[in-house]
């Protein structure tokens, strides 16, 4: 890989930013151009992402790009191993398919609508390509900014007051990031990641606990981004409130916190940090198992589909964290694979949540967990049908009951889809250990837990919902939007089909995150550009 | 000086957190305000307090002893910190006001409890 090629590890975050600077430049009347240029760059970035997990993925190590050609440690480096390619190609497909989508009339409720979504994509390109600790941060800022703008898109009472609690809780957060930041160059000198795995191993034992402490703070910032509980509970009602597309790609930040403590676990505390490994591993363990409960009782009791959609994200990174905490090589691949999977999947739900709730009438969406359970819960349904002169199904509902199986299937894991396979290599991988822990056990019990209860409310919404018959003729849909619900679940689709091309690449990239040397070898040799090597 | 620097911090961060669980959306803010003042400060702390020392090296070899000089990278990124937090800030004002133009209060919540 020479030349041109190069460039790849930065064009992810230059693009989004050009192209968001230029549409700034254009009246809010010129729509078509406007979309035209952002799904253009939504599709490059799929392109230039796709490229780069060829080149990270065919074993030459990880590509690191010199930002202004200063040597690591003392410049910024951006670092495109297999895990950033892979979450950085998850970002750009999950993007282009929520602009396709915002495209039937979600970006006309809002000005620049357009310059928001690419930023918002910039940065979390940036998070993941990153190799420095503080430009993290700043990363953290310009997503969480556009997030700001995008949470608030669309306007309306509950959106603004849902946008008041994330952004304070989220410039707390920032603010902790910030402490935890201070504490870890006050101990190490460095912000270099790479760098910092180096001289974490070599950190006196005095001075140990303040690591761990800076480590902690740090984590806690990263956490409240994963939704972890109990610091979660502004999270459902924050997507919920959001305009669909924007929920969709909301989808992957709660990802970012998972991948940044995944990365900074595997450098910091990974197994050859001497005193300092395996950090937290049994916090992480615990709150996820935490979270997980927490996101199977939010689901249960969900009344909204959105919310059942949030309260499903919480308990997808509950079951990474928990995950991470208990780590090893079989389950962290599995586990990368049902980021992949229950990423796409939550995406996918949050945009045809819109048009199938678009047919009820009722403010209340699942009317049914309302009424009693035994009287008359079906009443109303019968009668119903008794009015019908035979059914006809309507080429909308086909698409989108057909649609909400397929994403019912997904989420709760059943067989065949890509789902099952994540869970399956999941528990596979902890009952293959050479000794399951208790706390294995419990993780087991609540990943089918979790299914179970995703399937008993989805059955439950799809019911009430699409195949009762109700009084409104079903509503419009258009191919627009169909697209990209369709793009999602096909890519879910070739995930199951390839599941073994893809299962060896994230074992590879577990094992490549089991050995954080390549990667610190590969920062702190990174030639000059111009230098003779 | 140590001693002033950390009950600066503690003083600023004590208020800070005392204002952002105050039930209205502008104590929240200046809550947040002074609890970012601590934090630049903290930073600041990190690299090692000096006084009277220069942050940049200069030309003359003879006087490149590190030890002369204040650490240039924490002043870096309070500057940073300082422009975000800012820019926030600002932004969680109009957020403010949008909410307090929509839901006629500004309780944090959009409405009332007391009343």
């Amino acid at each position: 890989m020479t030349g041109w090629t190069d460039h790849l590890t930065v064009t992810p975050i230059i693009l989004p930013l050009m192209a968001s600077a230029l549409m700034l430049a254009f009246d809010e009347r010129r729509r078509v151009l406007k979309r035209v240029l952002s799904l253009a760059t939504a599709a490059l970035l799929i392109a230039n992402a796709a490229a780069l997990l060829w080149f990270a993925g065919d074993g030459g190590g990880p590509l690191v790009y010199l930002l202004g050609n200063w040597a690591a440690p003392f410049g910024i480096v951006l670092v495109a191993d297999r895990l950033s390619a892979m979450m950085l190609l998850l970002t750009s497909v999950v993007g282009f398919t929520a602009l396709f989508y915002a495209v039937a009339r979600w970006d006309r409720s809002g000005p620049r609508f357009h310059a928001l979504f690419l930023l918002l994509l910039m940065g979390v390109n940036g998070a993941f390509l990153t190799g420095d600790i503080f430009n993290l941060f700043v990363f953290f800022e310009v997503l969480l900014a556009a997030s700001y703008g995008l949470i608030l898109h669309g306007s309306g009472t509950e959106r603004t007051s849902a946008s008041l609690h994330y952004i304070t809780i989220n410039i707390a957060a920032s603010l902790l990031f910030l402490l935890g930041v201070a504490l870890l160059y006050a101990v190490t000198g460095t912000l270099n990641m790479a760098d910092l795995a180096l001289r974490v191993a070599s950190t006196d034992a005095g001075d140990l606990a303040l690591l761990e402490a800076g480590a902690a703070i740090l984590g806690i910032a990263f956490l409240l981004k994963a939704g972890i509980w109990p610091l979660s509970f502004w999270l459902p009602r924050t997507y919920a409130a959001a305009a669909p597309p924007v929920a969709a790609v909301f989808a992957i930040m709660t990802k970012v916190g998972i991948y940044v403590i995944l990365r900074l676990s595997s450098l910091l505390f990974g197994d050859a940090s001497g005193e300092a490994a395996g950090f937290a591993n049994e916090a992480l363990l615990y709150a996820g198992l935490a979270t997980m409960i927490f996101g199977i009782i939010g689901i249960l009791s969900a009344r909204q589909l959105t919310r059942v959609a949030g309260y499903y994200v919480l308990v997808s990174s509950g079951t990474l964290l928990a995950g991470i905490g208990i780590g090893g090589e079989a389950l962290i691949a599995a586990m990368l694979f049902y980021l992949v999977s229950s990423t796409l999947a939550v995406s996918a739900l949050y945009l045809i949540i819109e048009p199938v709730e678009r047919n009820a009438d009722e403010e209340d969406m699942i009317a049914g967990i309302a009424e009693p359970v035994f009287d008359d819960e079906y009443v109303g349904a019968i009668e119903e049908v008794t009015d019908e002169q035979g059914v006809i199904i309507p080429g909308t509902i086909a698409v989108l009951g057909g649609g909400f199986i397929f994403c019912a299937l997904l989420l709760a894991g059943l067989p065949p889809l890509s789902g099952f396979i994540a869970k399956f290599a999941m528990i596979d991988a902890l009952l293959n250990s050479s000794e399951v822990e208790p706390a294995g056990w419990v993780l087991i019990g609540l990943i089918i837990l979790s299914g179970l209860a995703t399937m008993i409310i989805m059955t439950r919404a799809g019911i009430d919902l699409l195949w009762t018959p109700g009084e409104d003729a079903p509503s419009r849909l258009s191919l627009v939007e169909v697209v990209p619900i369709g793009l999602l679940l096909t890519v879910c689709l070739g995930l199951m089909l390839c599941a073994g091309p893809v299962m060896a690449y994230l074992e590879k990239t577990s094992s490549t995150l089991h050995q954080p040397a390549h990667y610190v070898a590969a920062v702190t040799d990174a030639p000059q550009a111009g230098s003779e090597k | 000086m140590e001693i002033v620097l950390a009950l600066a911090i503690g003083v600023l961060t004590a208020s800070g957190l005392w204002l952002i669980f105050r039930p209205r959306t502008f104590q929240v803010i200046l809550g947040l305000s002074l609890l970012s003042y601590a934090v630049n400060l903290f930073i600041l702390a990190a690299g090692r307090l000096r006084s009277d020392a220069p942050p940049i090296v200069g030309r003359d070899p003879a006087s490149a002893d590190p030890a002369l000089y204040a650490d240039p990278l924490p002043q870096a990124l309070v500057l940073t910190a300082i422009v975000i937090s800012f820019a926030t800030t600002a932004l969680l004002l109009v957020v403010l006001l949008a909410s307090r133009g929509l839901t006629g209060t500004d309780h944090v919540d959009g409405e009332d409890g007391e009343a």
